[in-house]
């Protein structure tokens, strides 16, 4: 059980650094589910049953959609001002 | 070393996601780098309260009596779980706010507040 | 400054925070020995002063249950920010409207989806409600409790937006009761406290018949607040997925007329 929580936990570190030194943000949501399923995991191993619920519920749904809806609305007013634009020219 | 690997673990994530901050060039990946540092601190808890052959402290199906890792620590990053989604949430209502106003979405690029 | 000092800083600060830090955990007792006294006592006495099987979730609403009332009001207050800082401005809606008129354009994707996905998600939608109900119920049993099953609840209408059924998920996310239910359950949470001083007992004690442990009207007050929250935190998401999605959800009603 050590053994294994011990590799969950380096798997962890490398993917926060690898969450934290990808650019676009539109593939960082895909890096953040699978954080935080790998935290609901350890969780998991830890015997902290309830905590594991939490994060699957949130860490991996919940975040990335409250993401996801702020650069949907981000690009659905740049494509409303490009029209504009378009159309004003 | 071996014996106190989980706090190291934590500290790197913890200086991970500064790291990140310090370096974005986009406002959501600041955001974001603010999430992961969150999570340091449940590595943390979670290891203080860690028990080599404990159970885990629901004792619906086991015995009253039987060694269980610690409730107090879990109960503590329950709540905290769900809180942060929210404010996160805040936080990028504030960045498309800001996007729409200024017209940017890179942090070294805000102008000051018009009106 | 430009960014190659500010990293340069940063690695400085970082490298002399690591080294404190590290020297200060070596101090730490051993992973995995614990030692400290709370947790025993705890695990030990809840089922019996409490009468719940799950001594998380009775740490999480009784033990420390003004905590938790702090916490669902963070929880609050940040959705209240939300949707201050998202509402549509003065003459948006004018405006919007003269845009839809002058130009009909449709935002939806050339190939639909199909009919089996959409009947399978729908029906999918009912299940996620009934079990995100059963665990925000069951919270002195079973590991769940008011925050996960909200949560549960919550994303329940996010299957009827991903089955194209805007219509529906427009209705459920819109209707002026889920704003009336976030405050309700948040200020139940407050007005149970509020019993235990009218029994004259401090605020927010478990002063509730107690029942029978492993039943599912027990341990007084943990399951009535476990609801509660339920209740706040499920209206909480789905207010802040409609201030999100505002905008293109009536974008897409203009157009379907």
């Amino acid at each position: 059980m050590m053994i294994l929580g011990s590799g969950l936990l380096a798997l962890i570190a490398v993917s926060a650094f690898v969450i934290v030194r990808t650019d676009d943000v539109t593939n960082q949501i895909i890096a953040l589910s699978f954080y935080g399923l790998l935290f609901a995991l350890m969780f998991f191993i830890f015997q902290a049953p309830d905590v594991a619920l939490s994060q699957v519920t949130v860490g991996a749904i919940a975040l990335p959609l409250m993401v996801m809806l702020a650069i949907t609305r981000m690009k659905h007013r740049e494509e409303l001002n490009k029209r504009k634009q378009d159309k004003s020219r | 070393m071996l014996d106190h690997y989980p706090y190291y673990v934590a500290a790197w994530i913890f200086l991970c996601g500064l790291y990140g901050i310090v370096r974005s060039r986009h406002l959501v990946h600041t955001v974001i780098s603010l999430a992961i540092l969150q999570t340091s601190t449940y590595v943390l808890l979670l290891a203080i309260g860690f028990r080599k052959g404990g159970y885990a402290p629901i004792f619906a199906d086991i015995s009253p009596g039987v060694v269980t890792v610690d409730p107090v620590v879990q109960a503590l990053m329950l709540t905290d779980v769900v809180v942060e989604v929210t404010v996160i949430a805040l936080l990028l209502a504030m960045v498309v706010k800001a996007y729409e106003q200024g017209g940017t979405t890179s942090p070294n690029d805000l102008r000051y507040m018009r009106g | 400054m430009t960014p190659k000092i500010r990293l340069l800083v940063f690695l400085i600060g970082a490298i002399g925070l690591g080294a404190v830090y590290c020297a200060g955990a070596r101090n730490m007792p051993a992973w995995a020995e614990y030692r400290g006294p709370y947790g025993d006592v705890i695990a030990s006495l809840a089922v019996f002063e409490r009468h719940a099987t799950d001594t998380v979730n009775a740490i999480t609403y009784d033990y420390r249950g003004f905590d938790t009332l702090g916490e669902e009001f963070i929880l609050f207050s940040a959705v209240t920010g939300v949707m201050l800082l998202l509402r549509p401005e003065k003459g948006e809606q004018k405006k919007r409207n003269e845009e839809n008129n002058q130009n009909p354009q449709s935002f939806q994707d050339a190939a639909a989806l199909s009919e089996t996905v959409q009947v399978f998600t729908t029906a999918l939608f009912g299940f996620s409600v009934l079990f995100g109900v059963y665990i925000a119920t069951h919270g002195q049993l079973t590991p769940g409790g008011g925050f996960q099953g909200g949560v549960i609840i919550a994303a329940a209408p996010m299957l009827l937006y991903i089955a194209e059924n805007t219509d529906a998920f427009r209705r459920i996310v819109s209707h002026p009761i889920v704003e009336f239910f976030e405050g309700f359950g948040a200020s139940l949470y407050a007005l149970i406290g509020f019993i235990a001083l009218v029994a004259g007992a401090p605020f927010l004690t478990n002063v509730l018949p107690l029942g029978q442990t492993g039943d599912v009207f027990s341990s007084g007050t943990i399951g009535l607040i476990s609801t509660c929250v339920g209740v706040e935190v499920a209206a909480a998401f789905i207010l802040v997925t409609y201030e999100y999605l505002r905008e293109i959800l009536s974008r897409e009603r203009d157009q379907e007329r």
